[in-house]
Protein backbone atom coordinates (compact mmCIF):
# COMPACT_ATOMS: atom_id res chain seq x y z
CA UNK A 1 0.00 0.00 0.00
CA UNK A 2 0.99 3.72 -0.19
CA UNK A 3 1.22 4.50 2.93
CA UNK A 4 3.48 6.45 5.02
CA UNK A 5 6.53 3.74 5.22
CA UNK A 6 7.13 4.16 1.90
CA UNK A 7 9.96 6.65 2.58
CA UNK A 8 12.35 5.97 -0.01
CA UNK A 9 12.97 9.62 -1.80
CA UNK A 10 10.75 11.38 0.82
CA UNK A 11 11.74 15.13 1.35
CA UNK A 12 11.91 17.44 4.33
CA UNK A 13 12.78 15.41 7.42
CA UNK A 14 15.80 17.13 8.13
CA UNK A 15 19.08 15.78 9.29
CA UNK A 16 20.09 12.32 10.66
CA UNK A 17 20.69 12.48 14.44
CA UNK A 18 22.59 9.22 15.53
CA UNK A 19 22.62 9.55 19.20
CA UNK A 20 26.08 8.99 20.70
CA UNK A 21 26.48 5.62 22.75
CA UNK A 22 22.57 4.65 22.25
CA UNK A 23 21.27 2.00 24.39
CA UNK A 24 19.78 -1.11 22.74
CA UNK A 25 16.46 0.04 24.41
CA UNK A 26 15.56 3.74 25.18
CA UNK A 27 12.68 2.45 28.30
CA UNK A 28 11.99 -1.06 29.60
CA UNK A 29 8.30 -0.55 27.99
CA UNK A 30 10.27 -0.90 24.07
CA UNK A 31 11.99 -3.62 25.76
CA UNK A 32 8.50 -5.55 26.28
CA UNK A 33 6.86 -4.40 22.90
CA UNK A 34 9.64 -6.62 20.95
CA UNK A 35 9.06 -9.38 23.13
CA UNK A 36 5.35 -9.47 23.08
CA UNK A 37 5.79 -9.10 19.58
CA UNK A 38 7.69 -11.75 18.80
CA UNK A 39 6.33 -13.78 21.37
CA UNK A 40 2.67 -13.48 20.04
CA UNK A 41 4.04 -13.97 16.75
CA UNK A 42 5.07 -17.33 17.20
CA UNK A 43 1.23 -18.18 17.77
CA UNK A 44 1.29 -18.55 14.19
CA UNK A 45 -2.11 -16.73 13.89
CA UNK A 46 -0.44 -14.00 11.40
CA UNK A 47 3.07 -14.18 9.43
CA UNK A 48 5.55 -11.50 9.83
CA UNK A 49 4.34 -9.74 6.38
CA UNK A 50 0.85 -9.28 7.55
CA UNK A 51 2.42 -7.68 10.90
CA UNK A 52 3.98 -5.37 8.42
CA UNK A 53 0.91 -4.39 7.23
CA UNK A 54 -0.52 -3.90 10.13
CA UNK A 55 1.96 -1.44 10.95
CA UNK A 56 1.78 0.04 7.58
CA UNK A 57 -1.76 0.54 7.80
CA UNK A 58 -1.72 2.98 10.55
CA UNK A 59 -2.41 6.76 9.82
CA UNK A 60 0.10 8.28 8.06
CA UNK A 61 -0.13 11.17 10.45
CA UNK A 62 0.67 8.62 13.45
CA UNK A 63 3.13 6.78 11.80
CA UNK A 64 5.04 9.48 10.98
CA UNK A 65 5.04 10.75 14.84
CA UNK A 66 4.83 7.80 16.69
CA UNK A 67 8.12 6.54 17.82
CA UNK A 68 9.36 3.00 16.23
CA UNK A 69 7.93 0.80 19.29
CA UNK A 70 5.35 2.52 19.48
CA UNK A 71 4.53 1.47 15.87
CA UNK A 72 4.57 -1.59 16.73
CA UNK A 73 2.52 -1.92 19.90
CA UNK A 74 -0.28 -0.24 17.88
CA UNK A 75 0.19 -3.15 15.17
CA UNK A 76 0.32 -5.88 17.79
CA UNK A 77 -3.13 -4.55 19.68
CA UNK A 78 -4.64 -4.53 16.25
CA UNK A 79 -3.42 -7.92 14.97
CA UNK A 80 -4.53 -9.09 18.19
CA UNK A 81 -7.63 -7.98 18.01
CA UNK A 82 -8.40 -8.90 14.02
CA UNK A 83 -7.33 -12.30 15.19
CA UNK A 84 -9.20 -12.47 17.64
CA UNK A 85 -7.19 -13.94 20.91
CA UNK A 86 -8.21 -10.59 21.88
CA UNK A 87 -11.70 -7.98 22.03
CA UNK A 88 -11.27 -4.25 22.14
CA UNK A 89 -12.95 -4.26 25.58
CA UNK A 90 -10.05 -6.84 27.00
CA UNK A 91 -7.66 -4.71 25.48
CA UNK A 92 -9.23 -1.18 27.11
CA UNK A 93 -9.47 -3.12 30.72
CA UNK A 94 -6.53 -4.97 30.52
CA UNK A 95 -8.86 -7.98 31.99
CA UNK A 96 -9.58 -10.88 30.56
CA UNK A 97 -13.01 -11.84 29.61
CA UNK A 98 -13.15 -14.38 27.79
CA UNK A 99 -11.59 -17.94 27.53
CA UNK A 100 -8.67 -17.94 25.30
CA UNK A 101 -8.87 -18.63 21.75
CA UNK A 102 -7.09 -22.10 20.32
CA UNK A 103 -3.96 -20.91 18.29
CA UNK A 104 -2.08 -22.62 15.45
CA UNK A 105 0.57 -22.95 17.61
CA UNK A 106 1.03 -23.11 21.54
CA UNK A 107 2.92 -20.73 23.72
CA UNK A 108 6.70 -19.97 23.43
CA UNK A 109 8.50 -21.61 26.28
CA UNK A 110 11.78 -19.87 27.30
CA UNK A 111 13.14 -22.52 25.52
CA UNK A 112 11.44 -22.37 22.59
CA UNK A 113 12.19 -18.37 22.29
CA UNK A 114 16.28 -19.41 22.80
CA UNK A 115 15.31 -21.88 19.49
CA UNK A 116 13.80 -19.39 17.36
CA UNK A 117 16.26 -16.54 17.64
CA UNK A 118 19.22 -19.16 17.09
CA UNK A 119 17.17 -20.68 13.93
CA UNK A 120 15.26 -18.05 12.61
CA UNK A 121 12.67 -19.10 9.98
CA UNK A 122 14.28 -18.83 6.79
CA UNK A 123 12.54 -17.58 3.54
CA UNK A 124 13.53 -19.82 1.25
CA UNK A 125 11.60 -22.25 -0.41
CA UNK A 126 11.23 -24.71 -3.13
CA UNK A 127 10.74 -22.94 -6.90
CA UNK A 128 7.64 -23.78 -8.37
CA UNK A 129 8.88 -22.45 -12.17
CA UNK A 130 12.35 -21.90 -13.62
CA UNK A 131 13.16 -18.05 -12.50
CA UNK A 132 12.07 -15.78 -15.38
CA UNK A 133 15.28 -13.38 -15.13
CA UNK A 134 19.17 -14.03 -14.59
CA UNK A 135 22.05 -12.17 -13.89
CA UNK A 136 22.12 -9.28 -16.66
CA UNK A 137 18.78 -9.22 -17.57
CA UNK A 138 17.33 -5.56 -18.44
CA UNK A 139 14.31 -5.52 -16.66
CA UNK A 140 11.49 -3.17 -15.49
CA UNK A 141 9.96 -2.74 -11.99
CA UNK A 142 5.94 -2.96 -13.09
CA UNK A 143 3.50 0.40 -11.70
CA UNK A 144 1.34 -1.08 -9.65
CA UNK A 145 -0.17 0.02 -6.83
CA UNK A 146 -2.08 -2.53 -4.51
CA UNK A 147 -4.38 -1.65 -1.65
CA UNK A 148 -2.45 -4.51 0.09
CA UNK A 149 1.06 -4.88 1.62
CA UNK A 150 3.85 -4.49 -0.80
CA UNK A 151 7.65 -4.27 -1.37
CA UNK A 152 8.22 -2.41 -4.12
CA UNK A 153 8.71 1.13 -3.17
CA UNK A 154 7.19 3.86 -5.11
CA UNK A 155 10.40 5.00 -6.27
CA UNK A 156 11.37 2.24 -8.20
CA UNK A 157 8.15 1.82 -10.24
CA UNK A 158 8.35 2.03 -13.64
CA UNK A 159 11.87 2.39 -14.38
CA UNK A 160 14.35 -0.30 -15.76
CA UNK A 161 17.27 -1.85 -14.03
CA UNK A 162 19.33 -4.65 -14.59
CA UNK A 163 19.31 -7.92 -12.35
CA UNK A 164 22.39 -8.10 -10.18
CA UNK A 165 21.42 -11.19 -8.21
CA UNK A 166 19.18 -14.44 -8.19
CA UNK A 167 18.38 -14.95 -4.55
CA UNK A 168 16.38 -18.61 -5.28
CA UNK A 169 12.85 -18.55 -4.47
CA UNK A 170 11.39 -16.79 -1.53
CA UNK A 171 8.38 -16.31 0.65
CA UNK A 172 6.41 -13.51 -1.47
CA UNK A 173 5.72 -10.90 0.93
CA UNK A 174 2.57 -9.82 -0.96
CA UNK A 175 0.71 -13.44 -0.95
CA UNK A 176 2.15 -13.95 2.41
CA UNK A 177 0.71 -10.50 3.94
CA UNK A 178 -2.64 -12.10 2.90
CA UNK A 179 -1.88 -15.32 4.60
CA UNK A 180 -0.88 -17.29 1.22
CA UNK A 181 1.66 -19.27 0.81
CA UNK A 182 3.19 -18.50 -2.98
CA UNK A 183 6.82 -18.52 -3.15
CA UNK A 184 8.54 -16.64 -6.24
CA UNK A 185 11.94 -15.80 -7.75
CA UNK A 186 13.53 -12.92 -5.70
CA UNK A 187 16.52 -10.72 -7.19
CA UNK A 188 18.05 -7.62 -6.34
CA UNK A 189 17.36 -5.31 -9.41
CA UNK A 190 20.07 -2.38 -9.52
CA UNK A 191 18.57 1.53 -10.97
CA UNK A 192 21.32 3.66 -11.91
CA UNK A 193 20.41 6.96 -9.94
CA UNK A 194 19.77 8.95 -12.99
CA UNK A 195 17.11 6.63 -13.87
CA UNK A 196 15.08 6.66 -10.56
CA UNK A 197 15.65 11.13 -9.72
CA UNK A 198 15.94 12.04 -13.45
CA UNK A 199 18.08 15.23 -13.73
CA UNK A 200 21.18 16.05 -11.27
CA UNK A 201 21.12 12.80 -9.33
CA UNK A 202 24.42 12.02 -8.11
CA UNK A 203 26.31 10.18 -11.63
CA UNK A 204 28.03 7.97 -9.03
CA UNK A 205 24.73 6.26 -7.30
CA UNK A 206 23.39 3.00 -7.92
CA UNK A 207 20.30 2.07 -5.91
CA UNK A 208 19.60 -1.62 -5.98
CA UNK A 209 16.19 -3.13 -4.44
CA UNK A 210 15.37 -6.66 -3.48
CA UNK A 211 12.72 -7.25 -6.24
CA UNK A 212 10.48 -10.42 -5.92
CA UNK A 213 9.42 -12.01 -9.77
CA UNK A 214 5.63 -10.49 -9.96
CA UNK A 215 7.09 -7.16 -9.36
CA UNK A 216 9.25 -7.54 -12.71
CA UNK A 217 9.06 -7.27 -16.63
CA UNK A 218 11.27 -7.50 -19.42
CA UNK A 219 12.71 -4.47 -20.54
CA UNK A 220 15.00 -3.81 -24.12
CA UNK A 221 18.32 -4.56 -23.93
CA UNK A 222 20.56 -1.53 -22.78
CA UNK A 223 21.00 0.71 -26.01
CA UNK B 1 23.15 14.26 29.78
CA UNK B 2 22.22 12.07 27.14
CA UNK B 3 22.99 13.74 23.76
CA UNK B 4 19.77 11.98 22.36
CA UNK B 5 18.25 13.69 19.69
CA UNK B 6 15.52 11.46 19.54
CA UNK B 7 12.58 12.64 22.21
CA UNK B 8 9.75 10.32 20.54
CA UNK B 9 11.67 7.83 22.09
CA UNK B 10 11.72 8.53 25.33
CA UNK B 11 8.31 7.45 27.43
CA UNK B 12 6.16 9.82 25.26
CA UNK B 13 2.43 10.03 25.43
CA UNK B 14 0.90 10.73 22.28
CA UNK B 15 -1.35 13.44 21.21
CA UNK B 16 -4.40 10.75 21.05
CA UNK B 17 -3.43 10.15 24.95
CA UNK B 18 -1.86 7.02 24.01
CA UNK B 19 0.58 5.86 26.71
CA UNK B 20 2.47 3.06 25.13
CA UNK B 21 4.59 1.74 29.03
CA UNK B 22 0.98 2.01 30.11
CA UNK B 23 -0.71 -0.05 27.37
CA UNK B 24 2.03 -2.41 26.96
CA UNK B 25 1.93 -2.92 30.83
CA UNK B 26 -1.55 -4.19 30.77
CA UNK B 27 -1.08 -6.11 27.56
CA UNK B 28 1.05 -8.56 28.92
CA UNK B 29 -0.40 -9.09 31.84
CA UNK B 30 -3.48 -9.97 29.74
CA UNK B 31 -1.63 -12.39 27.26
CA UNK B 32 0.19 -14.07 30.10
CA UNK B 33 -3.25 -14.18 31.80
CA UNK B 34 -5.34 -15.57 28.62
CA UNK B 35 -1.87 -18.22 28.33
CA UNK B 36 -0.90 -16.83 25.17
CA UNK B 37 2.49 -15.44 26.17
CA UNK B 38 5.30 -17.07 29.12
CA UNK B 39 6.76 -14.10 30.76
CA UNK B 40 9.98 -16.05 31.08
CA UNK B 41 10.34 -16.28 27.04
CA UNK B 42 9.41 -12.41 26.95
CA UNK B 43 12.83 -12.33 29.66
CA UNK B 44 14.98 -14.45 27.18
CA UNK B 45 13.99 -12.30 24.45
CA UNK B 46 14.92 -9.44 25.87
CA UNK B 47 17.87 -10.51 27.41
CA UNK B 48 19.33 -11.78 24.69
CA UNK B 49 18.89 -8.73 21.91
CA UNK B 50 19.79 -6.57 25.10
CA UNK B 51 23.07 -8.05 25.98
CA UNK B 52 24.16 -10.96 24.05
CA UNK B 53 23.87 -9.85 20.06
CA UNK B 54 24.96 -7.29 18.80
CA UNK B 55 27.61 -4.80 16.90
CA UNK B 56 30.40 -6.91 17.98
CA UNK B 57 29.73 -10.46 16.43
CA UNK B 58 29.90 -8.34 13.00
CA UNK B 59 33.14 -6.84 14.34
CA UNK B 60 34.47 -10.87 14.54
CA UNK B 61 33.24 -11.73 11.25
CA UNK B 62 35.37 -8.42 9.57
CA UNK B 63 38.10 -9.08 11.54
CA UNK B 64 38.52 -12.75 10.39
CA UNK B 65 37.52 -11.14 6.62
CA UNK B 66 40.38 -8.85 6.87
CA UNK B 67 43.20 -11.13 8.01
CA UNK B 68 41.80 -15.10 6.20
CA UNK B 69 41.07 -14.28 2.57
CA UNK B 70 39.79 -18.09 2.45
CA UNK B 71 37.43 -16.81 4.94
CA UNK B 72 37.02 -13.57 3.35
CA UNK B 73 35.74 -15.20 -0.33
CA UNK B 74 33.53 -17.54 1.74
CA UNK B 75 31.83 -14.49 3.10
CA UNK B 76 31.34 -12.60 -0.14
CA UNK B 77 29.62 -15.95 -1.78
CA UNK B 78 27.76 -16.95 0.95
CA UNK B 79 27.05 -14.79 4.23
CA UNK B 80 24.98 -16.87 5.79
CA UNK B 81 26.90 -19.59 5.91
CA UNK B 82 30.17 -17.82 6.47
CA UNK B 83 28.33 -15.98 9.33
CA UNK B 84 27.22 -19.70 10.89
CA UNK B 85 30.98 -20.56 11.23
CA UNK B 86 30.97 -18.72 14.14
CA UNK B 87 27.87 -19.60 14.99
CA UNK B 88 25.53 -16.48 14.11
CA UNK B 89 22.48 -16.68 12.51
CA UNK B 90 18.93 -17.08 13.35
CA UNK B 91 16.41 -14.52 13.45
CA UNK B 92 16.43 -11.42 11.31
CA UNK B 93 19.62 -13.29 9.38
CA UNK B 94 18.30 -16.45 7.65
CA UNK B 95 19.75 -14.67 4.25
CA UNK B 96 22.95 -12.91 4.90
CA UNK B 97 24.78 -11.24 2.40
CA UNK B 98 27.81 -9.10 2.48
CA UNK B 99 28.65 -6.64 0.02
CA UNK B 100 32.40 -5.40 0.08
CA UNK B 101 34.24 -1.83 0.22
CA UNK B 102 36.64 -0.99 -2.13
CA UNK B 103 38.87 2.23 -2.45
CA UNK B 104 36.48 2.92 -5.99
CA UNK B 105 33.58 2.08 -4.57
CA UNK B 106 31.41 2.26 -0.92
CA UNK B 107 28.16 0.29 -0.34
CA UNK B 108 25.58 1.50 2.24
CA UNK B 109 22.72 -0.29 3.25
CA UNK B 110 19.06 1.33 4.14
CA UNK B 111 15.86 -0.47 4.68
CA UNK B 112 13.25 2.64 3.54
CA UNK B 113 10.39 0.76 4.15
CA UNK B 114 10.70 -0.42 7.82
CA UNK B 115 14.00 -1.62 9.36
CA UNK B 116 15.35 -4.45 7.78
CA UNK B 117 18.97 -5.49 9.06
CA UNK B 118 20.98 -8.04 10.14
CA UNK B 119 20.12 -8.85 13.50
CA UNK B 120 22.68 -11.53 14.16
CA UNK B 121 25.35 -9.38 13.26
CA UNK B 122 24.45 -6.56 14.39
CA UNK B 123 21.72 -6.66 16.84
CA UNK B 124 18.75 -4.46 16.67
CA UNK B 125 18.85 -1.51 14.74
CA UNK B 126 19.73 1.96 16.01
CA UNK B 127 16.99 4.74 16.05
CA UNK B 128 18.42 6.44 13.30
CA UNK B 129 18.25 3.30 10.88
CA UNK B 130 15.00 3.18 11.40
CA UNK B 131 14.19 7.06 11.55
CA UNK B 132 12.29 8.60 8.66
CA UNK B 133 15.26 11.09 7.55
CA UNK B 134 17.50 8.13 7.31
CA UNK B 135 15.04 6.14 5.07
CA UNK B 136 13.94 8.94 2.48
CA UNK B 137 17.17 10.29 2.60
CA UNK B 138 19.66 7.12 1.79
CA UNK B 139 18.50 6.33 -1.69
CA UNK B 140 18.61 9.46 -3.12
CA UNK B 141 21.54 11.91 -1.60
CA UNK B 142 23.42 9.51 0.31
CA UNK B 143 26.36 11.82 -0.02
CA UNK B 144 24.45 14.59 2.45
CA UNK B 145 23.27 11.89 4.67
CA UNK B 146 27.57 10.32 4.99
CA UNK B 147 28.10 14.31 5.96
CA UNK B 148 25.63 13.72 8.75
CA UNK B 149 27.87 11.16 10.16
CA UNK B 150 31.16 12.93 9.25
CA UNK B 151 32.25 11.27 6.20
CA UNK B 152 33.03 12.54 3.27
CA UNK B 153 33.97 10.84 0.44
CA UNK B 154 36.50 11.06 -2.73
CA UNK B 155 33.79 12.09 -5.80
CA UNK B 156 35.49 9.39 -7.37
CA UNK B 157 34.33 6.89 -5.47
CA UNK B 158 30.96 4.77 -6.43
CA UNK B 159 28.08 4.79 -3.94
CA UNK B 160 26.02 1.60 -4.14
CA UNK B 161 22.84 1.85 -1.94
CA UNK B 162 21.31 -1.68 -0.99
CA UNK B 163 17.34 -1.14 -0.39
CA UNK B 164 16.49 -4.30 1.59
CA UNK B 165 13.31 -5.13 0.54
CA UNK B 166 13.17 -8.18 1.62
CA UNK B 167 14.39 -10.91 3.98
CA UNK B 168 17.86 -11.02 2.47
CA UNK B 169 19.71 -8.22 5.11
CA UNK B 170 22.87 -6.97 4.11
CA UNK B 171 26.18 -5.92 6.37
CA UNK B 172 29.04 -3.96 4.78
CA UNK B 173 32.78 -5.24 4.93
CA UNK B 174 34.55 -2.20 4.73
CA UNK B 175 37.88 -1.22 3.60
CA UNK B 176 41.00 -2.33 6.39
CA UNK B 177 42.36 0.87 7.57
CA UNK B 178 45.59 1.70 6.91
CA UNK B 179 48.36 0.97 9.61
CA UNK B 180 46.90 -2.37 10.92
CA UNK B 181 49.36 -4.76 9.24
CA UNK B 182 50.11 -6.20 12.71
CA UNK B 183 47.33 -6.24 14.57
CA UNK B 184 45.50 -9.60 15.69
CA UNK B 185 41.83 -10.55 15.06
CA UNK B 186 40.92 -9.06 18.53
CA UNK B 187 42.41 -5.79 17.99
CA UNK B 188 41.13 -5.57 14.80
CA UNK B 189 37.52 -6.18 16.09
CA UNK B 190 37.79 -3.16 18.00
CA UNK B 191 38.44 -0.67 14.84
CA UNK B 192 35.04 -1.90 12.92
CA UNK B 193 32.21 0.13 14.36
CA UNK B 194 28.53 -0.62 13.72
CA UNK B 195 28.53 2.32 11.18
CA UNK B 196 31.41 0.84 9.30
CA UNK B 197 29.52 -2.40 8.72
CA UNK B 198 26.17 -0.26 7.17
CA UNK B 199 28.11 2.04 5.31
CA UNK B 200 27.45 5.49 7.50
CA UNK B 201 30.92 5.04 8.88
CA UNK B 202 34.85 3.77 7.88
CA UNK B 203 36.53 1.30 10.73
CA UNK B 204 38.42 3.36 12.63
CA UNK B 205 42.01 4.14 11.95
CA UNK B 206 44.18 2.35 15.04
CA UNK B 207 45.17 4.85 18.22
CA UNK B 208 49.40 5.41 17.81
CA UNK B 209 49.66 2.99 20.57
CA UNK B 210 48.33 0.33 18.85
CA UNK B 211 49.93 0.56 15.84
Amino acid sequence: MNGAQDLGGAMGFGPVRPEKEEPVFHAPWEERTLALTLAAGALGEWSIDEGRYARESLHPALYLNASYYEIWLRALERLLREKALLDAKELESGRALSPATKTRRTKLSADDARRLMANGTPYRREPSAPARFAVGSRVRAKVINPQGHTRLPRYARGKEGTVERVHGAHVFPDASARGKNEPVWLYTVAFPARELWGEGADPTLTVSIEAFEPYLEPAAPKS
Amino acid sequence: MPSCACPSEHGRVATDGYDPAARVKALEQLLVEKGYVDPAALDVIVETYAHEVGPMNGAKVVARAWTDPDFRARLLADGTAAAAEFGFGGRGGEHIVVVENTSRLHNLIVCTLCSCYPWPLLGLPPVWYKSPPYRSRAVIEPRAVLRDFGVVLPETTAIRVWDSTAETRYLVLPLRPEGTGGLSEDRLAALVTREAMIGTGLALAPARADA
